[in-house]
Order: C-alpha cells, then structure tokens, then sequence
C-alpha cells in the first residue's frame, strides 16, 4: 500500500488516488505548428526510467485535485508531492 | 559423423533413456545446457534470456542455420516474466495482424513438445470470454467471425451453454454482472510456462547456441549508425547483429542507445490459491472487468488480472490491486472466496501504447527490437521468436510481424485490439 501525501489533503492511502502518468510531458502549444515528431514524442513517447519518476495523480476520492509525486519505480518510495502547478 | 548421431541419441529424452539411467542412478544425464564463458565475438546477440529471446535464438538456429549466437541474461533463464505468468494460449483475437500472427503461434503449440523433445504440458482445454450484456454478446459475435475468417475456431455461447460449462459460476438473477453468455475459443489453453523456456534452452544449446547468465549489457558499441557489439559485466561482445528480447527492461536499454519507445514498464500481480480437487476445466475471463483464471494440474486456481497502475520495476506486487482483482474473480466464482492464498507474485510488463507489441528493425542497423507484449507475452513466445529469428537474419519483418512496426505510432497505423486508445496501462 502507498501511502500518498495529497498537497491539499496531507497524507492518505493508495485507494484514494488514481494515477496520471509521467508529469515531466508538456503539450505542443496550441496554435502553433506542430511536427509529426513533437506530437509523437507527446502522445506516444515516454522515458519510463527505472529509478526517480515525476507522475500526476487525482486525489479522486478526495479533493479530486490533480497534483504531482517524485516516486521511485523501483522501490516505489515517494520522496515528495507537489501542487499541480509548483515546479521541482 | 557416428559419435555425433550417438551423442544426439544420448540426449533425447525417452523412455528408453529414461529406463537406462534409472538403472544407473540417474547420475549419467548430460546437461540440458552448458554454461559457456563468452566469446569475443558472435554472428548474432540476444539480449535477453526469457521465452522469447530463447526461441528467438532457437529458430534462428533451426530455420536460418545460424548458430554463432549467444543469449545474454541478466538473471537466470526463465526467471522473468516466462516463469511468472498465468500460462494461457490463445489466439482470439479480431485485428488480423493479432489474430494471423498468434494462429501462427498456435500450430507451433500444437507440436512443441514432439519439436523440442521436451513435455510442456499443452493443454488446450479452452478459453471463454464470458459477457455481461447485450452488447457484449454482439462485440464478441463480431469478434468471433472476424476469429472465423481468419482460420481461428471461435463460438459463441449462450447462458444455458456457459452454464453447462462452468456451472460453479454465479448465474443468480440479481447480481451486478449477470453472464448473458460468452466467446469461446476451444483450441486455446493453457502451457507449462517453465517447460517452454527449459525446452527451448535445451535445444538452441544443442545446436550450438551459448546460454550467457548472469551477465549484465551495461553499454552499446555504435559506430556510424550501425551497432558494432556489447560492453557486459563479463566483458565486451561484438556482434553486428543485436536483438533486444528483454520485456519490461526494454527502456533501461533503449536510454543507453538515446532511443525513445513507446512503451512504459507497469506491474502485473499473478497469484494461485491452494491445490483443490479438479472444478474448473477452461481458462475463464470475467467480461465486466479484468480477471482471468485456470486450474493448473496440481489443483491450485491460477488467478491474475488489473496491473497495479503505476509505473513500477519492482517485480513485486501491492495488496489493493490484488484486492480489487480478487474481488471480481469471487463475482464470478463465489467459491473462491474459501480458499487460502497460495502465493503471489509481480512481473514487470512492457507496455506498448496500443496495446500491440513490435517486432522490428531499429534506425541503427544491425539493432533489432522485440518488445510491447502488455498481458500477452506468454502465449506469443513460438511466434514471436520464429519472426523475430527471421527479422534478423533476412534483416526485414516476415508478413506475419509486418504489423508489429515501431513506426506505427507516428504513422497512425495503430493496433488497438480492444479499442482503448493510448496508453493501455490506463484500462
């Protein structure tokens, strides 16, 4: 069980949450042109290291804020949580 | 040329050669296979000693008479995901490309054992999709014909039918998820995992193949765009040919090479409840969630289902999913629920972003790629490294893994079997 600390909530468990993927891809801006690559590298493309990983997650039977963790694939230890739109 | 055909006599298992070394004490059995130190250089290298990459080797020695191949595990053979799935073959499947490829993949099944000289336990006892609604029966109605255009035995079953099939599931009148009927695949089932892994080792090693353990890839040599070999913990290798087999690590090699692919590596839990005597005799899928089980030949009910959800290389799994899993496996056989837990166990999953695995040449030449399998690695094994083997050694995908290209995604020729969008570890 992961323990998740909400940035708005504080500390609740897995079953609260669920999950959004890696946090570190940015969106083509809109209006602008956009390459067949960019637009692969934001819809299909993803580092998924081994190790420290920035992921969005929905407190969704909470406050249903989305919100950011720096977690660890490997060991799955959380080292910390961030509102959405604080940079590390 | 006569001590070569003694010495092929002598390994074959048989029950001659059984009865033989009974008399000896079975002290005499040769090796199934050696344990090489690595040479400098091999026509061919395969990263990665699971089902695949052992098959892979297999057929590129049995098919394409290539046999200067080494396999590269990091661990021990079969310690990966081939040892740690729920065992089950199919090939019901709608896309032509999944379906061609894995009927392919069927008749290879049919006629492992007598292939590999080793027992791996086929044991195509079938497979029913069960569905909860109306419009269920007609997505599996369609699936189940497009199954039948591709050569693939598929039949649709109606309550009464399911129900006489596995008459220990829930047909009360006011549950959640009633079972309105089902798909069924007769031919498919289920296969010693660890077999299949030992007897494709067994038989690359006697062709020639060296089995490398315990030995790590921890960089790659590419010299103007073509791959030129390895740097391991046990030196470095060179190859100008490379294949990548290595599932869920398949990101941690392509970082090495810059390369970027569109798979994460998710967590998926696998467990068995303690040994019961013979109930189930299909492999059965609840249609309303995700949730598959089987009774292996010892008895115990072999239950898998949801990845965990996030991304993970932990290879060991989290109580809530299991919960939630479990708890869809008693909706569907509420006799479950009076069993004990056995064991459980994770793998990590290479997750491809349409849920369709790729079989393909890379932008560097000489480099290979076999990666993608989401919940479906195991059953795809004879196929994918008879493919795989051709891939490499013609140096172009076989029509049968045309499909499978790395390309795909940008091309928007996309796979998407059961029509979850990107990103299948959201399902």
């Amino acid at each position: 069980m992961l323990h998740i600390k909400c940035p708005h909530c504080g500390l609740r468990s897995q079953n609260e949450f669920s999950y959004g993927g890696d946090a570190t891809v940015k969106r083509p801006e809109l209006n602008k042109e956009v390459s067949d690559q960019d637009w692969d590298n934001f819809v299909y493309l993803r580092k998924s290291p081994r190790g420290k990983h920035l992921e969005l997650w929905q407190h969704i039977s909470g406050c249903r804020q989305w919100f950011k963790v720096e977690r660890d694939t490997l060991t799955h230890e959380i080292f910390r949580t961030l509102k959405a739109n604080e940079e590390i | 040329m006569s001590l070569l055909i003694l010495k092929i006599y002598m390994q074959k298992y048989s029950a001659f050669n059984l009865i033989k070394n009974a008399l000896t004490g079975h002290k005499d059995w040769e090796v199934a296979w050696k344990n090489p130190t690595p040479k400098t250089e091999y026509d061919v290298i395969i990263i990665g000693g699971g089902g695949h990459g052992l098959a892979t080797a297999y057929y590129l020695a049995k098919e394409h008479n290539i046999t200067n191949v080494a396999i590269i595990e990091k661990g021990w053979i079969g310690g990966g995901n081939v040892g740690r799935n729920t065992t089950i073959v199919r090939s019901n499947y709608m896309h032509d490309e999944n379906g061609l490829f894995s009927e392919f993949g069927m008749d290879l099944w049919r006629s492992m054992s007598q292939e590999l000289n080793f027992n791996v336990m086929f044991s195509p006892r079938g497979i029913i999709n069960l569905a909860h609604s109306d419009a269920q029966m007609n997505a599996f109605s369609r699936r189940g014909n497009s199954m039948k255009l591709n050569g693939i035995d598929a039949v649709l079953l109606n309550r009464e039918e399911v129900k006489k099939l596995i008459p220990m599931a829930d047909f009360s009148e006011n549950v959640r998820f009633p079972i309105f009927g089902g798909l069924m695949q007769p031919s498919a089932g289920t296969a010693r995992h660890d077999g299949v892994a030992w007897g494709y080792a067994r038989q690359a090693d006697s062709m020639g193949v060296d089995i490398i353990q315990h030995c790590e890839v921890t960089g790659f040599d590419v010299d103007n765009g073509k791959i030129k070999g390895i740097q391991t913990s046990k030196g470095n290798i060179k190859a100008k040919k490379i294949g990548l087999c290595v599932a869920g690590s398949t990101n941690i090699l392509a970082e090495m090479l810059n390369m970027r692919i569109p798979i994460e590596t998710h967590l998926l839990q696998a467990c068995v409840s303690e040994p019961i005597k013979p109930i189930l005799d299909h492999v059965v899928t609840f249609g309303a969630g995700h949730f598959y089980v089987s009774q292996s030949d010892k008895g115990e009910m072999v239950m898998g289902g949801d990845l965990d959800g996030y991304n993970s290389y932990a290879q060991r799994g989290n109580l809530p999913t299991l919960q939630h899993v479990l708890t869809e496996g008693i909706a569907m056989l509420p006799f479950l629920s009076k069993l004990k837990m056995l064991r459980t166990w994770g793998g990590i999953m290479d997750m491809s972003m349409d849920g369709s695995p790729i079989i393909d040449k890379t932008h560097i030449e000489g480099l290979y790629l076999n990666c993608g399998w989401c919940y479906g690695g195991f059953k795809a094994t004879p196929a994918s490294g008879w493919t795989f083997a051709h891939t490499i050694a013609q140096d172009r995908p076989h029509k049968l893994n045309a499909g499978y290209s790395l390309n795909r995604f940008s091309t928007g020729h996309l796979l998407d079997e059961k029509g979850l969008g990107t990103k299948t570890w959201i399902s």
